[in-house]
């Protein structure tokens, strides 16, 4: 196992999901040399890192996203609550259900503000039509922030929407299908500072309820938002501990360095 | 020394501009001269058709006329202008109509094709004295150039002026109809497969390049495919719609595929991801969200395949198709013909009568053609979206 890992700032007792050595080729590629971290529930824990070096991937593995991508391949486990998300008797569909993403790119269906939201519920069935459904969009709206700015205008597409406010409605989407893990790879990459404000205070808020992982290149967003943070470089996991000791008293120089900006 | 003044050599550029300006522009009128000539001779030939003489006449429906004495109909002086191909028919609608019979009518009937030549002003061997006759009846206002209703109404005939493009257009949507309900549902969803679903190994890309390849395969192998496998093979009727359709289904198959694999091709992941991320299931994905935008792009494609069939004769020729059918088919296994097909063999009638009937054929297609045409654009701008 990697000897730097081994410093673990979440016991696998508390870690809801455990990522224990995890490699993974996309084709010949070796992308991810034997990943191991535990993620906190109800904690936001921040993916950091320079570019390529395997954030966005490792995160897709805790939603098998990646299970789409010809030629990944992947050794090592994933646990979600004690078990193995790749073992052969996982539903993919059903781990999607409990483990939501939002995107870099803000990426509502062209379709309704309104059936955005519905569309999940109505399929997992956790909502029929009818005031049953508007309650539930109206509190995901509410909760992701968003009901103020779009009560009046549930029937306009929701492409129709600022950046910021389609993310949100991303957010809201995600919640409807009440998951227990959100994983959000850059969600504030293609937004504006205050858009920016507003997701980074609406993940605070949302943290109460989820286990939020993101993945930001943003240092200042991942020493605001996050409790713990893992520094990733060239596919291995460099440092993992509490964001304010990393960002504070790293124990590595390669950390250090990249988040005071000299290299990355 | 770079110096933003004109110097002589940026003045051949812009002259060198200037001339590749002008060959585009001229190849651009070249082309719309060749439409305007198409279209102008086009017109000027098939408008007559839409014309057609016609005579008044006092019907006698007499016995001697059920027993199929037709002629007796009318008075002799008049039976060298009237078709004969329509007197003919009267033996037939006696017996549909027995309580006619004995009565008089006083009728405008279709005249016949030397009548019609010779009052449109062409070349006709009617005889001097029936020409002399035909002028007085003019006068008298006894004959006349009405719209030709029997030019849509009727089948094809051995006499050009009863022959009419019905029974052609009831097999063309006959054969166009089965070539859609075989041809879209098996094409796109050979495309989801292959844009979706399918693993990237080297028998699907055998397959892809096949299907890239068919499309590119003279349409006449298709109906020699067509003959060999569903009329030997299958024993479909022969001259049927079905087999026209089913061979004109495999023609546009490709087209389709290839069309609707670009439009879900241009679908963006984002929105597959979305879905997904949400637990919908791949097929869900694709149903609800990525196969709804895509629509428009395949619908277009897929007109267009279609009107390529629609316009298509060689396959059909070869599976029957070219037969002469005065009746319109009553279904899928009658023998039928086709609008292409139909104007193919009015062109090789000598008759000047055909001439015309031909060329408003062609018009009567390219009419539908286009506005196929203009149905698929509408449809791509109406669903044109951003993301
Ligand atoms: N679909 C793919 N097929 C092949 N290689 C891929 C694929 N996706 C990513 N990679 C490779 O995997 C490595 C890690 O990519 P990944 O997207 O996880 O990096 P990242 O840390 O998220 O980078 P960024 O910060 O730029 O988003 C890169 O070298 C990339 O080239
Ligand atoms: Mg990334």
């Amino acid at each position: 196992m990697n000897e730097a890992s081994s410093a673990e700032p979440v016991s696998s007792a508390d870690a809801m999901i455990g990522i224990d050595g995890l490699r993974l080729w996309y084709g010949d590629h070796e992308v991810l040399h034997g990943v191991s971290l535990g993620i906190r529930e109800r904690h936001v824990t921040a993916f950091i890192g320079p570019s390529g070096c395997g954030k966005s991937t490792l995160l897709r593995c805790v939603n098998r996203m990646n299970d789409r991508i010809q030629g990944c391949r992947l050794e090592g486990s994933v646990m979600l609550d004690g078990t193995d998300i790749y073992a052969p008797d996982v539903d993919v569909v059903q781990l999607r259900t409990r483990v939501g993403m939002v995107f870099q790119k803000p990426n509502p269906f062209p379709k309704t503000i309104y059936e955005n939201i519905a569309y999940a519920p109505r399929i997992h069935g956790i909502a029929r039509n009818g005031v049953a459904m508007d309650e539930l969009v109206e509190n995901c709206l509410h909760r992701a922030g968003l009901w103020e700015e779009v009560k009046d205008k549930l029937q306009q597409p929701g492409t129709a929407l600022s950046g910021g406010q389609q993310q949100r409605l991303c957010i809201a989407r995600t919640i409807a299908v009440r998951p227990e893990v959100i994983l959000m790879d850059e969600p504030c990459s293609a937004l504006d500072p205050i858009a920016t404000a507003k997701i980074e205070e609406l993940i605070d808020e949302l943290k109460n309820e989820f286990t939020i992982v993101i993945v930001t290149h943003n240092m200042q967003q991942a020493a605001r938002v996050s409790d713990y943070t893992a520094f990733f470089y060239l596919g291995d996991l460099i440092e993992y501990a509490d964001t304010s000791t990393i960002f504070t008293a790293p124990n590595k120089t390669q950390t250090e360095d990249y988040i005071t900006g000299r290299f990355g | 020394m770079n110096n933003i003044k004109t110097s002589s050599a940026i003045r051949r550029r812009y002259r060198a501009d200037g001339r590749f300006k002008v060959y585009c522009l001229a190849a651009v009128l070249f082309a719309l001269l060749f439409l305007v000539f198409f279209f102008s001779d086009l017109m000027t030939r098939g408008w007559p058709a839409l014309l057609q003489a016609e005579v008044q006449a006092d019907i006698h429906y007499s016995e001697v006329v059920a027993e199929g004495r037709y002629r007796k109909a009318i008075d002799k002086s008049l039976r060298p202008l009237v078709s004969r191909g329509w007197l003919r028919t009267l033996p037939l609608y006696l017996e549909d109509h027995p309580q006619k019979m004995g009565s008089r009518e006083e009728l405008w009937v279709i005249a016949s094709s030397a009548v019609d030549q010779y009052l449109k002003g062409h070349s006709s061997k009617l005889k001097l004295r029936h020409r002399k006759l035909v002028d007085k009846l003019k006068s008298e206002g006894r004959i006349k150039l009405a719209f030709n209703t029997g030019l849509f109404t009727r089948g094809d005939s051995k006499m050009p002026e009863i022959a009419g493009i019905r029974s052609a257009v009831v097999g063309t949507l006959y054969v166009l109809f089965l070539t859609m309900i075989f041809a879209l549902p098996t094409g796109i969803m050979t495309a989801i497969y292959l844009e979706e679903f399918a693993p990237d190994n080297r028998f699907i890309r055998l397959i892809e390049l096949n299907i890239n390849n068919l499309a590119a395969i003279p349409s006449i192998m298709f109906g020699l495919l067509g003959l060999a496998i569903f009329i030997n093979f299958f024993g479909v009727p022969r001259s049927s719609a079905l087999a026209g359709g089913l061979t004109l289904a495999l023609m546009t198959l490709p087209v389709v595929v290839i069309s609707a694999r670009a439009a879900l091709k241009a679908i963006p992941d984002s929105i597959r991801e979305g879905a997904l991320g949400v637990g919908a299931s791949p097929w869900q994905s694709i149903w609800h969200h990525v196969l709804p935008l895509a629509m428009p792009g395949i619908m277009t494609g897929s007109i267009i395949g279609l009107a390529q069939a629609m316009g298509e004769t060689a396959p059909l020729i070869i599976v029957g198709m070219i037969a002469y059918i005065p009746d319109s088919p009553d279904g899928i296994l009658d023998a039928a013909t086709v609008l292409p097909a139909q104007i193919y063999t009015w062109a090789g009638e000598p008759m000047r009568a055909y001439a015309e009937r031909t060329a408003a054929g062609i018009l009567v297609l390219l009419a539908v053609l286009l506005s196929m045409n203009a149905l698929a654009i509408g449809l791509r701008r109406h669903f044109e979206r951003r993301w």
